[in-house]
């Protein structure tokens, strides 16, 4: 018992410095070879970083694509999904409720274009994607804000678009929102 | 749809491909055999040195238990203490606080039991060194001992009659160098070169192109999330776990980890099956577990990618199924196949959120966490099976008439005690914790632990103790969780539901290996035989639908039937 006690303490102390000093230490100098070397990968807009390729953002305005509801407003300081139920009453009608807040700011759309993800919040609140579709029931409000052609916009969706893993694998066609709109600001 | 469904059925051949070589490679590193990494066996030398540690000392299955007890002991005390004053410890950026008593011990224990419930969120509540030395470090060993218990098991269904059982050091160790930290590795520098932080920078803060200014959080994290899957541990880096896009930012990432997760435990089966040079029970233990497995898998898939029924009647397009709680790089389809993997081998790591799933996912689920052995987690998912291996001989051996025998010695009255109370402690943790917080709520109005009203309100409850209880460590997230009742009541669950499920099943093998070895004759009840896999699945499938089938009717199944 006395010396199971000594030599688990030692072996203790010893996996410590292997598992968190040397691991995390040797991982953390691989990581310089990797895009954004270990920081996270920043974008850019005319010469200015304004956030993480991976990381959603807020968007409100009616002149950029807007992405899914979240239930952190998109500040990455935290992360959390709204953990409503399927059959919760008070979630159904705040589903309800965006879809009616969708179609006063796209007129020209019916609810049943609307794919669900543009009214369910996503799990992390930091979600940076939306379907193709999603981004396509856009297009109208923010050529007829911005006064661009309807072409050059579907035309920045098409370029932005992201097929299945190799082909084949994962949900089809869905874009970031964030690149989309630094493409999008690029036109005017 | 059509290539969701590609990416589940390739997950899951992809994993088998990789788990059948590692099986055998495990097999070996237990065995003593030669490997490639015996380039490692100097610093393994160096180790049991200075730790005064002598590894050609035999242990019998009682030094083994003592062993593991007095190392797990120790690491609970440094991570309480730790984390009770992580705030002054260095590599804080953030600047996050010391944890209270209550929350410190739950967390504690959940790290060192390989469950990983986590009553914070990792973005506030930890420290950068309380990630490494507390969280990272528990992944890594609570996974080693699992396996090294597995490992004694092993030792001890050999054909002979013996009290030596290996060393649990040299088990345990071998289980750290020459599996845990290689494979993790692999997996940590796929996700560097995916855009997962590394780095110890602390919280970024960025003006966004609306011109808002919010913040980011970062951190070492590659490196904890490999060993979070690979050890079966599933405690995330960020709050919302593998839903946060730096933790799992592509399909790719995605498919990395899902194998990760699962890769272990498949290849324990198969190692099985190696070191017993007994092909044909691997097959049929894997063969059980698979069914299981995709019992639970195609309902649940079936009714994500279906959707809400309540949010189709808005008449909006939900042809992406129910994606409230899930992320679009991942879908529906494969974030319904993470959270049974998730679920039946005891990970608990997640990339869309239980608590917004389904009727149906929440039965399949919880269910994945009430069997606790399709698969299991690392090392004690083969424990818990042996315990239904153990009931289904003794049943089938009444059945038939003949003397219970398992690889050639006889299951007797004492064996069957212990492997009955460990079946009966799990459903008696999950439902008498269940029952108490459910009389809590109804009792105190004041009392708003639940996000959720109704059916869906009580699955909450049921569904944290499951997971505690399972060692799991997923979560309907909408609970709120992190106050006392909670914090202490889960944290006993834990400790009981981890170190009784290694110590019934080491204590059986042990007694068993005493045993006069008994050849296999014509009168043998056959053990490795479809016939009697189909014995073992109706014991899971009654030991697990007579505990919980009310319980799971008063959650899941009654919010089924008001939302169809």
């Amino acid at each position: 018992m006395k010396t199971y006690f000594k030599s688990s303490l030692l072996l203790t102390l010893v996996l410590i410095f292997l598992t968190a000093f040397v691991y995390p230490v040797l991982v953390r100098g691989i990581a310089y070879l990797a895009p954004g070397q270990g920081k996270g990968v920043n974008i850019e807009s005319n010469g200015k970083v304004v956030g993480y390729a991976n990381i959603g953002q807020k968007f409100t305005e009616d002149r950029y694509f807007w992405g899914r509801p979240s239930a952190v407003d998109y500040n990455a300081a935290g992360s959390a999904g709204s953990n409503k139920g399927p059959s919760n009453p008070d979630y159904l009608q705040i589903v309800q409720d965006r879809i009616d807040t969708f179609i006063a700011h796209n007129p020209t759309i019916t609810a049943a274009q609307i794919p669900a993800e543009m009214v369910t919040a996503s799990g992390s609140g930091l979600d940076p994607h939306i379907s193709v579709q999603s981004a396509l029931i856009q297009v109208e409000r923010i050529a007829q804000t911005r006064g661009i052609e309807l072409g050059k916009i579907n035309q920045l969706i098409t370029q932005q678009e992201q097929g299945p893993l190799l082909g084949i694998a994962g949900p089809a066609d869905i874009v970031n929102v964030l690149k989309l709109n630094i493409e999008l600001d690029k036109l005017n | 749809m059509t290539t969701e469904i590609i990416g589940i059925v390739a997950t899951f051949i992809i994993t088998l491909l990789l788990a059948i070589p590692l099986g055998k490679y495990i097999a070996k590193v237990y065995q003593g055999d030669k490997t490639f990494l015996d380039f490692l066996n100097p610093v393994e030398r160096f180790i049991y040195r200075i730790c005064g540690i002598d590894v050609a000392k035999q242990m019998n299955w009682k030094e083994h238990l003592v062993a593991l007890l007095v190392i797990n002991l120790v690491w609970f005390v440094i991570g309480f203490v730790i984390l009770l004053t992580q705030g002054w410890l260095p590599l804080n950026p953030d600047g996050n606080p010391n944890m209270t008593p209550d929350l410190a011990f739950n967390t504690a224990i959940s790290f060192l039991v390989n469950c990983n419930l986590q009553h914070y969120s990792g973005e506030t509540g930890l420290s950068y060194f309380s990630q490494l030395v507390v969280i990272t470090f528990l992944q890594f060993v609570s996974a080693a001992t699992g396996m090294a218990a597995l490992a004694v098991l092993f030792n001890a269904l050999k054909e002979r009659t013996t009290t030596h059982l290996g060393n649990f050091f040299d088990y345990f160790t071998k289980s750290i160098t020459r599996i845990l930290l290689p494979l993790s590795l692999i997996v940590a520098v796929i996700l560097v070169f995916s855009g997962t932080p590394a780095s110890f920078d602390g919280k970024d803060t960025i003006t966004n192109l609306q011109g808002d200014t919010v913040q980011v959080s970062r951190g070492p994290a590659a490196g904890m999330i490999a060993i979070k899957h690979i050890g079966t541990n599933g405690g995330g880096w960020f709050g919302v776990n593998s839903a946060h896009p730096l933790e799992n930012p592509s399909y790719l990432t995605n498919t990395v980890e899902l194998v990760a997760q699962v890769i272990i435990p498949i290849a324990l089966v198969f190692a099985l099956g190696f070191y017993l040079n007994r092909k044909k029970l691997a097959v049929m233990v894997f063969g059980v577990m698979t069914v299981g497995f995709l019992c639970l898998l195609v309902p649940t898939v079936i009714a994500e990618v279906n959707g809400n029924p309540a949010i189709t009647a808005m008449g909006i397009d939900q042809s992406a199924g129910a994606m409230e709680g899930k992320e679009t790089r991942f879908g529906t389809g494969i974030s319904a196949y993470w959270s049974v993997v998730t679920t039946i081998i005891s990970t608990g790591s997640v990339n869309s959120m239980h608590d917004s799933s389904m009727p149906v996912s929440n039965l399949t689920l919880l269910m994945g966490m009430m069997i606790n052995a399709f698969y299991g987690g690392c090392g004690v998912g083969i424990l818990n099976f042996f315990i239904f291996i153990i009931i289904a001989v003794f049943v089938a051996g009444l059945m038939v008439g003949r003397t219970p025998e398992f690889m050639g010695k006889k299951i007797e009255a004492r064996e069957m005690k212990i492997a009955m109370l460990i079946a009966l402690l799990h459903p008696f943790l999950i439902l008498t914790g269940t029952a108490l917080s459910s009389y809590m709520v109804t009792a105190d109005s004041s009392i708003a632990w639940l996000n959720n009203p109704g059916y869906h309100g009580f699955s909450e409850m049921l569904y944290e103790y499951t997971s505690s209880s399972a060692n799991n460590g997923s979560g309907f997230e909408g609970l709120g969780d992190n106050n006392p009742f909670w914090n202490i009541t889960t944290g006993f669950v834990l400790i009981l539901g981890r170190f009784l499920p290694i110590i019934g099943p080491l204590a059986i093998a042990g007694l068993l290996a005493q045993k006069k070895y008994i050849p296999e004759g014509a009168g043998t009840l056959r053990t490795d035989t479809a016939t009697f896999g189909l014995m073992v699945f109706g014991v899971i499938v009654i030991v697990a639908a007579l505990s919980f089938f009310p319980a799971l009717t008063l959650g899941p199944i009654a919010e089924y039937f008001s939302l169809y």
